[in-house]
């Protein structure tokens, strides 16, 4: 048994404050596994990890799988397009193979939402919600809160940004349910076309006025925009939505003041963010990609390894 | 179930009677010959000299007209695996329906005379009584009209291209037109595939914390309204199946103000689950159209109450486990409705201090007014459709109880109130399990 109230992470509405503490703590004590020259523990060895990844993410997979090398645990990557699996059943079939394989943990990638609820009734294993679809992206949201208490202190009382597809967002879902009961004031920004409705009653002002949006925050992370998303345009165009809300070194040019920036990657350099605001010393993007190994190393820990006494 | 053929003469006595018709509630007795109907009363004369007389203390129960179901999917032809007519006609009977009209969505669909006279021929000899709905355009896509009389005359009640919207409001305008000379109504699926896209759920707070598609309330609503003026234009009887938002609501009140040929119906699910509870991602709650909020489950509420929405219909709809065990947007919708409908209702309904009569109104007299079908079963010489039920039974339901061949129903594990004991229908009575046993 873990040391979490859950026995998964299917997403951050489940976990409390006091289990993100946690999680952020043993996140930074892993931090410091990573910068030694052996960086590696016996922790989780004899236990066998799955990354099932029915959507293609190299970034997230590879963070995850060096989380589980760093640990020792036994790692297999399953990787498949859904589109070549012949739906339900073979969801079904897939999990219980895999169950009958007698792993310990199934870390899933999945498009459809839901999915990791889903694989916890064909498994027995602990399932860990490595995104799924427009529902939550846990672990990058708990990376991002590290990131943002390593660079401030704490996240209490900090006012953070999120700007740009809201809707389409699994990472921005994550991060105010996370960073709300952490007691970081967040407010969402993008066209209103991309906000989903009803939002504000998880806790979150919304302003369309990017320039207002940045006088405001201490933090902002920007997220990766396209134009088109099932054949529906919801911007009229790229050039538009630059001139709106885009991240120019301009436009952070008139604050009197620092912003810091993250991007949770893929980015489009000169589309939501412009190439040397992401390469500045404002940004923390690359500390968030050093950060998601050392959360990922914390969660896999706190759900799979073994209470002392 | 067992079941067994009525005898000749059957007198059931010290019933509590609910006669929806003349708004009466009372303990009585109620005398069938040969399956129909002698007499209701207080107490009524029998007729010792023609034969035996087979009496049953009936003390405790209920009885009243069997329910009438005006939507529900029997899946045959084509589907057979998900239900057919016989086991269709096992879960109505598991329900007290003893009337039950299904829909066209079949595959091949029904949309000719001769498929009609398919399924009436084959429901002949089935233990409850089944009217096929025709298709309102050929093969169901929208375009061209099928031969609604021929296929009125072969047994369509009414015509829809269910689990389909007719989008185009010409073809709409047509089939009013068109039926005006059948006395037959139109039902359109109202959802504007466009302003419903790739939608999964109610679009609101619930699907932006679950992160499932929303489908927007005025994806039904604007299509109502489109519908309602085009009967109140050609004169056609239009009806609106499921209704679930308060803006459609309004939309069915505005043609009635204006005394359209307009009806509408409500189904159970919409009445007693809110899209909160896919908070599991349970996909037996995938239906189309999709669980709405709280503010509208009360508002349909109202609507049944001030009659704006005349009558409850199941759209029991049988997918198989297979299906249903997709993750949530692969799963196809509906969830199966005849065996829950009552206690389910009836919980909900009565919470909302509706009466037993009242509650008896919307799936009896009024479903069956809707489709012209004899509205007295109480008369003398009609055929015995006759339900027994214990409205006070808290119950749970579960699979094991289940007679159609799908299992894809949100309401296992869940409270019930009132429990259908017994039915009388097409000469048979049929005797349900008691909730709890198997
Ligand atoms: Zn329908």
């Amino acid at each position: 048994m873990g040391f979490l109230k859950n026995r998964h992470l299917l997403g951050l509405a489940d976990v409390s404050a006091e289990e993100t503490a946690t999680i952020l703590e043993t996140a930074f004590s892993f931090r410091e596994v990573l910068d030694r020259p052996i960086r590696k523990v016996p922790t989780l060895q004899g236990k066998t990890v799955v990354n099932l990844f029915f959507e293609s993410s190299t970034r997230t997979r590879i963070s995850f799988e060096l989380a589980q090398k760093r640990l020792s645990a036994d790692t297999v990557n399953f990787s498949s397009d859904t589109s070549s699996l012949m739906k339900g059943e073979s969801f079904k079939d897939t999990a219980q193979n895999i169950e009958a394989m007698k792993v310990d943990c199934i870390v899933i990638r999945h498009p459809v939402p839901g999915a990791p609820v889903h694989l916890t009734r064909y498994v027995k294993a602990v399932v860990i919600n490595a995104g799924d679809g427009t529902h939550e992206h846990p672990t990058q949201a708990l990376l991002d809160m590290m990131t943002l208490q390593e660079k401030f202190g704490e996240i209490k009382g900090l006012n953070v940004a999120i700007i740009g597809d809201i809707a389409h967002s699994r990472v921005a879902r994550s991060n105010i349910i996370g960073l709300n009961r952490m007691g970081a004031s967040v407010t969402l920004c993008g066209p209103p076309t991309l906000m989903p409705l009803g939002i504000e009653e998880l806790g979150v002002r919304i302003d369309y006025d990017l320039d207002q949006v940045l006088d405001w925050a201490d933090a902002i992370n920007v997220l990766r925009i396209q134009r088109e998303r099932h054949g529906v345009c919801f911007i009229p165009s790229i050039r538009e939505y630059r001139d709106l809300f885009g991240i120019t070194r301009e436009r952070l040019g008139r604050l009197d003041k620092q912003v810091t920036i993250m991007h949770p990657g893929p980015m489009n350099r000169g589309v939501e963010i412009d190439s040397d605001v992401a390469d500045s010393d404002n940004a923390i993007i690359l500390d968030q990609v050093l950060n998601g190994v050392a959360v990922r190393m914390s969660i896999l820990y706190l759900l799979l390894g073994d209470q002392p006494g | 179930m067992q079941s067994r053929p009525l005898p000749r003469l059957y007198l059931i006595r010290n019933a509590n009677i609910i006669d929806p018709v003349r708004e009466k509630e009372f303990g009585g007795e109620i005398f069938l010959k040969n399956g129909r109907i002698v007499e209701i009363g207080k107490k009524v004369q029998v007729e010792e000299s023609s034969g035996k007389v087979e009496e049953v203390d009936a003390e405790g129960r209920y009885v009243t007209h069997g329910f009438c179901d005006i939507h529900a999917h029997f899946r045959e032809p084509g589907r057979e695996d998900k239900e057919t007519l016989v086991s269709g006609s096992r879960a109505a009977l598991g329900g007290g329906f003893t009337t039950v009209c299904v829909m066209p969505n079949t595959d091949p669909p029904l949309d000719t005379p001769e498929l009609i006279r398919f399924i009436v021929e084959k429901a002949a000899d089935l233990p409850v009584n089944i009217h096929p709905i025709g298709a309102v355009t050929r093969n169901q896509d929208g375009e061209e009209l099928t031969e609604m009389a021929a296929m009125v005359r072969e047994g369509a009640v009414a015509f829809s291209d269910d689990g389909i919207p007719l989008k185009d409001g010409g073809v709409v305008r047509r089939a009013l037109e068109y039926t005006t000379s059948l006395g037959v109504p139109i039902i359109n699926h109202s959802e504007d595939p466009q302003l419903k896209g790739e939608g999964q759920m109610n679009e609101g707070v619930w699907s932006t914390r679950l992160g499932l598609a929303g489908i927007p309330g005025v994806s039904e609503s604007a299509m109502v309204s489109r519908d309602v003026q085009l009967a109140e234009f050609t004169g056609g009887r239009l009806h609106v199946p499921h209704v679930t938002t308060r803006e459609s609501a309004e939309w069915i009140r505005w043609a009635k103000e204006r005394q359209l040929k307009v009806t509408a119906e409500v189904a159970p699910h919409h009445l007693y689950f809110t899209d909160a509870d896919l908070s599991t991602y349970d996909t037996n709650l995938k239906v189309a159209p999709p669980i709405r909020s709280e503010a509208d489950r009360q508002a349909l509420i109202e609507c049944l109450r001030d009659g704006t929405v005349d009558c409850l219909a199941t759209d029991h709809s049988p997918h198989t486990v297979e299906e249903k065990e997709a993750p949530f947007d692969w799963a196809p919708c509906g969830m199966i409705g005849l065996e829950s409908a009552f206690g389910a209702i009836w919980k909900v309904l009565s919470g909302a201090s509706f009466s037993l009569i009242e509650m008896v109104q919307k799936i009896t007299i009024n479903p069956r007014s809707l489709f012209g079908f004899e509205t007295d079963l109480f008369r003398k010489g009609t055929p015995a459709e006759l339900v027994f039920f214990d409205p006070e039974k808290e119950w749970t339901f579960s699979r094991e109880q289940i007679q159609s061949k799908s299992r894809n129903s949100p309401f296992l594990g869940k409270g019930m109130r009132g429990k259908v004991l017994q039915v009388i229908a097409r000469g048979m009575i049929h005797d349900l399990p008691p909730a709890g046993s198997l």
